[in-house]
């Protein structure tokens, strides 16, 4: 089968960022990686990213405003005719800034929420006062005429607020919503006894979700993702490896999904020293989980394969230890067991503080080897 | 299904994108997180969504085009679902 091209590109700007969410999707020791591409460097990766097939670039970070030169970026990566996504903690979101974006081209704005309680919110963010400079950021936003989505990632502590949680985008004008549930990989598998929610949280929000969406069709779009640890099957990570989507992260690495790194063993080449076309089509690591010829069983039996292709390859190597085996949330799974445990400790547990996404706690988990 | 009357304009959301991808040599529409991939039919009804054109001129430009005379409830169809997901915007 020929090999697909990749349509969208995520760019991770840089690991900096003023918000220290428990959850985040950087990697544990996103601290040791601080050579960040220059701009000249991300101008090469967009040129070559589009030759590939991308049409749609992603620029996130960490906080991707703390880049002075994103306008530029966004310029060349809207004048190589790519349609152009910002995502941001919104904290640093103002008024010159947001005009020179618009007039750079930029496409879509999202702008994330912890809560719609204004002190869960900061607490979640990581204490510093952030909630109402997110809403405000969403306020400018829509002034400066940009589709706005908000983004809420979904766990224990904000769950039970889902319907605050809509209502506040629906106020702040957003076209689309997205209720993301947790994924536990990196920070979130480290702060997983804090957020992993009960089951009852899941059912009844996701409830409260579908009755909004319906509610609100044609004027605000509700995405939501339910946590994988709470339904039968994985999800059908980035449609496939190597297959839709590929991630430069801020130090020029290129993955098939943005938490990878997390999967050792794996060799991931930089796009300082190789082409983005080679590491698609011609690297070690886009090709070991492409298709569906690698699969183990119960996957390779499975009618399914080409739905899920397997699940996500670094929750099989953090929970299983072997990213390639079934997903352990497969509950074809012989693995799924872990699951199980981890859902039954949650439902019974108490209350338990999460550790913060700083530079000193990343430093702390790279100095002590830890992988989990 | 939402029926729009013909004398409305329909154009495509600011977050909405048409485009000819040259690498694929497909028609896209692309708005914030999604690719949809066109089937040509599609592309032609989405290009004559300008604002300008009403509904009951789109679909005698496509009768014309396609020389037939069934595809009324097909473009009505994309049209609400479109509609339905903020791409398209009707307008009076």
């Amino acid at each position: 089968m020929e090999t697909p091209r990749p349509y969208s590109l995520l760019c991770e700007l840089t690991y900096r960022c003023p918000l220290q969410c428990p959850y985040c999707s950087n990697p544990v020791d996103f601290a040791r990686y601080d050579a960040e591409l220059s701009t000249a460097e991300w101008e090469r990766v967009l040129t070559e990213a589009a030759s590939l097939g991308v049409v749609q670039a992603h620029f996130s970070g960490g906080e991707p405003l703390l880049r002075a030169d994103l306008p530029q970026i966004v310029r060349c990566a809207r004048d190589l005719g790519l349609y152009t996504n910002l995502s941001t903690g919104g904290t640093l979101f103002q008024e010159t800034i947001g005009a020179q974006l618009r007039e750079a081209g930029l496409d879509s704005l999202q702008v994330s929420l912890q809560d719609a309680d204004p002190k869960s919110a900061d607490r979640i963010a990581g204490g510093t006062p952030s909630f109402e400079k997110k809403k405000r950021a969403a306020q400018l936003a829509k002034e400066l005429g940009f589709a706005l989505t908000v983004n809420v990632v979904l766990h224990r502590r904000n769950l039970d607020r889902i319907e605050e949680i809509i209502v506040l985008a629906e106020e702040l004008g957003a076209e689309r919503l997205e209720l993301a549930n947790t994924q536990y990989n990196g920070w979130a598998l480290k702060n997983r006894a804090a957020l992993l929610p009960r089951r009852a949280q899941v059912e009844s929000a996701a409830a409260v979700a579908e009755a909004a969406s319906i509610r609100l069709k044609g004027q605000m779009e509700i995405l939501y993702v339910r946590p994988d640890y709470f339904e039968q099957y994985p999800k059908a990570c980035m449609y496939g490896w190597g297959r839709v989507f590929l991630t430069v992260t801020a130090d020029g690495s290129v993955l098939p999904c943005q938490t990878a790194r997390e999967i050792r063993g794996l060799k991931f080449e930089n796009a300082r020293h190789s082409s983005l076309d080679h590491i698609w089509f011609e690297s070690e690591t886009f090709q070991k989980f492409r298709g569906t010829d690698w699969l183990p069983e119960p996957c390779r039996s499975c009618p399914r394969k080409e739905v899920d292709f397997g699940g996500c390859r670094c929750q099989a190597f953090l929970l299983a230890g072997d990213a390639s085996v079934t997903d352990p949330v497969c509950s074809l799974s012989p693995l799924r067991g872990l699951i199980e445990n981890a859902v039954a400790e949650a439902e019974s547990a108490g209350d338990v503080e999460w550790i913060y996404r700083t530079p000193a706690e990343s430093r702390r988990h790279a100095s002590s080897g830890a992988t989990g | 299904m939402s029926t729009f009357p013909d004398a409305a304009k329909p154009r495509l959301a600011a977050k909405a994108r048409l485009k000819w991808d040259e690498i694929r040599q497909k028609p896209l529409l692309l708005f914030p997180e999604e690719v949809l991939v066109l089937n040509p039919t599609a592309y032609e009804v989405l290009a004559l969504c300008d604002g300008r054109r009403t509904i009951g001129e789109i679909l005698q430009s496509l009768k014309k085009k396609f020389n037939n005379d069934a595809v009324d409830g097909d473009v009505r169809d994309l049209l609400a679902r479109l509609a339905g997901k903020g791409l398209l915007v009707i307008g009076d």
